[in-house]
């Protein structure tokens, strides 16, 4: 079972590095949202220290939602979902390894670039540092929330806008604990609490989510 | 397990299925035992896919049952899984990956490892010499579906599920899959084929169902 | 299986709760109207004005029943969407589906009023309000629930696509609420909250309650209504409506 959870996530992992440009477009997104904000907003650094986490999250909420789309379409396109959904073990964990391939080229990078956004916003190290863990907490979290809603959307017409109708709701406590994180180091309150409610949320979440995404999954292919 | 049937079966009682408003068959009842191969027919919309996917255990059918050694497959998912080959109309094969790369993750999915050089074995068995490490993406389409087709012979399962498995082939490629499937059945295996060129696929053991209501 | 499980499961048929459902939505439907004029004169005409918040404060009589029923509808839809996946019954979707409005017009309506009290109390249409916020996100999940509902040419796919999306969604839903408070209290919330009044009057509390089950038999009325027309359009092919429609019943 744990070889096939490898060879999933091994699988994936060279699809995506082999197609590249998908990666840089989810990356190129996030950083063009964040740097609008200071653009519709003023260059004021009082006020741009003041929302930076917020956009930050936000941001990274909406590019890993854009990213969603591709988890499973592909692999509905061309049959691989039917032969996965056939393989004589169970699903779950099958699709833990394919949300952990998407975390690690659609989240991962977000958080590797978010330290650059946050010097954008002029946040302080302490914030920095507490951007990153949140994000490193949270964006698994959004991939497994959203692949919940990749599943049930999969081949359907509407599938992107709706996709954002079903998810973004389900995404409220990840942005507030995460953003939250932020703005509680940044005003001397600690953000550990905070960090521990977005770990506490992504264990319940990588238990119950894959039931979920298998059960959609198989009505996808129904 | 076998709940007293002295060799295993795969069993179809009463089933119906419906799509929106259209009942597209309904039941339908039959069995088929080892060494026997069952030929779908049936005009186009009549049904036949969406058989064959509720007896892969894909589709949730309206009602009626599909037991395997008198078992509802549906309570056993991943054992019924284990020995069933289904090959739909899509490949199942990654364009990104070459034609090792692809059969040597289904195999692993489908429980058993196969080795880099027994892959390449294989693939030259079913006529992609020179093609092995290409992306599968620059393949014809008659190569795709032997990249598809080369799990039948890896695949250690009983019952083939194969869904139009002759499309896109040319005459050497018939032949060799119409041997592979004879050696199957040969073998004690259950196989369930539609196809619409009428390919002798053999034998005395050959069973036909025609779905939809044939005027002819 | 106990052979008592039968005479229950009969009622899972479509065909036969159909009638069913009729002699419970009009029953469902004059208790309502009872119910609710009566609510409706004790919070106008019996309940006393509040020392406080001043006549204003009376919406709160269509709110929080209007609050408490949106809530409950969610969770009675992921109770019948559980038992659709478990059991494999149509009907459960049915009902689910068919609650679906009522339990998103309640959330609006709790929106709404809250809104309208919102602007002579704090002196603005909407605020940040934990309550408020968290009912915002309940209105979300039912439009998320009913769009994926629609977007199903076939109707069984979208009962199990929906009934998964409805667990999914009633587990977060304490979680929202839970985070949105947090974050409230973070962010300095409104000292006074709509519907927790410390000195709650009894007739107040009795006039809430006559309202609440007002509601309740409210949405059980245009729920079965609902239902009848699910069931007839999704039946539309079988043999009891067919010889119904040409009985001109």
């Amino acid at each position: 079972m744990l070889e096939s959870l490898y060879w999933v996530i091994r699988r994936d992992l060279t699809i995506a590095l082999r197609r590249r440009s998908d990666i840089f477009t989810t990356l190129i997104f996030f950083m063009i949202v964040v740097s609008l904000f200071p653009l519709g907003i003023g260059p004021e650094p009082d006020t741009l220290r003041l929302i930076a986490p917020g956009v930050v999250w936000v941001g990274a909420l909406l590019a890993s939602m854009l990213a969603l789309e591709q988890l499973f379409s592909a692999d509905h396109r061309d049959g691989t979902l039917e032969q996965m959904l056939l393989t004589p073990q169970p699903l779950a964990p099958l699709v833990i390894g394919k949300v952990v391939a998407h975390w690690l080229v659609s989240g991962l990078p977000l958080v590797l670039i978010s330290p650059l956004l946050g010097l954008q916003y002029d946040l302080p190290w302490e914030g920095l540092r507490a951007l990153i863990i949140s994000l490193l907490l949270g964006t698994p979290t959004l991939s497994l929330i959203g692949a919940i809603g990749a599943a049930l959307t999969l081949g359907l017409r509407s599938g992107g806008v709706l996709l954002a109708l079903l998810v973004l709701p389900l995404y409220v406590p990840v942005l507030i604990f995460g953003a939250g994180a932020v703005e509680a180091t940044l005003s001397g309150l600690g953000g550990d609490a905070h960090l521990r409610m977005l770990a506490a949320i992504l264990v319940a979440s990588l238990v119950l989510a894959p039931l979920a995404i298998a059960a959609a999954l198989r009505v996808a292919t129904d | 397990m076998h709940n007293g049937h002295s060799e295993p079966n795969l069993k179809i009682a009463g089933l119906s299925c419906v799509r929106g408003d259209r009942v597209l068959f309904s039941d339908l009842s039959f069995s088929l035992a080892t060494g026997e191969l069952l030929h779908l027919k049936g005009r186009n919309g009549s049904g036949k896919t969406t058989l064959l996917r509720a007896l892969a255990g894909l589709m949730l059918p309206e009602s009626g049952e599909i037991l395997w050694c008198g078992e509802d497959i549906r309570r056993m998912r991943e054992e019924y899984s284990r020995h069933l080959l289904y090959l739909g109309h899509l490949n199942g094969i990654k364009g990104d990956l070459s034609a090792v790369e692809n059969l040597r993750v289904s195999a692993i999915l489908n429980g058993h490892r196969l080795s880099e050089s027994r892959a390449w074995e294989v693939l030259g068995e079913i006529g992609l010499q020179g093609h092995e490490d290409l992306p599968s993406k620059h393949l014809s389409q008659g190569q795709k579906r032997r990249v598809a087709l080369a799990r039948l012979l890896i695949s250690p399962a009983r019952i083939w599920i194969l869904d139009e498995p002759f499309t896109a082939l040319d005459v050497a490629a018939v032949e060799l899959l119409q041997a592979v499937i004879s050696r199957h059945i040969e073998h004690q295996g259950i196989a369930i084929v539609t196809t619409h060129q009428e390919v002798a696929i053999l034998s005395e053991h050959t069973r036909t169902l025609s779905l939809g209501h044939d005027h002819a | 299986m106990a052979s008592g499980f039968v005479n229950w499961f009969k009622f899972s048929s479509p065909a036969t709760f159909y009638p069913v459902a009729r002699t419970i939505g009009r029953s469902a439907a004059v208790i309502a109207v009872i119910l609710i004029a009566i609510g409706l004169y004790m919070s106008f005409f019996v309940a006393p004005t509040d020392y406080k918040q001043g006549e204003g404060y009376r919406i709160i009589f269509v709110h929080v029943p209007a609050s408490w029923m949106s809530m409950f509808i969610y969770v009675v839809m992921a109770i019948w969407a559980a038992l659709g996946l478990i059991f494999n019954t149509r009907l459960s979707a049915m009902m689910a589906q068919s609650l679906a409005p009522t339990g998103a017009i309640f959330a609006f309506l709790s929106l709404w009023t809250g809104s309208f009290w919102g602007k002579p109390m704090w002196g603005t249409w909407w605020v940040w309000d934990a309550r408020i916020t968290s009912e915002l996100l309940l209105f979300f999940l039912y439009l998320g629930y009913m769009a994926l509902r629609s977007a199903f040419d076939d109707p069984r796919r979208g009962d199990r696509a929906s009934a998964i999306l409805l667990l999914v969604g009633v587990v977060n839903v304490p979680i929202i609420y839970y985070s949105v408070q947090w974050w409230n209290t973070l962010h300095q919330g409104a000292t006074i909250k709509l519907g927790e009044e410390s000195t709650m009057d009894d007739t107040m509390l009795i006039a809430m309650l006559i309202m609440t089950l007002g509601f309740w038999a409210y949405s059980i009325a245009v729920a079965m209504m609902r239902l009848r027309n699910v069931i007839l359009e999704r039946e539309r092919s079988a043999g009891w409506v067919r010889q119904m429609a040409g009985e001109g019943l």
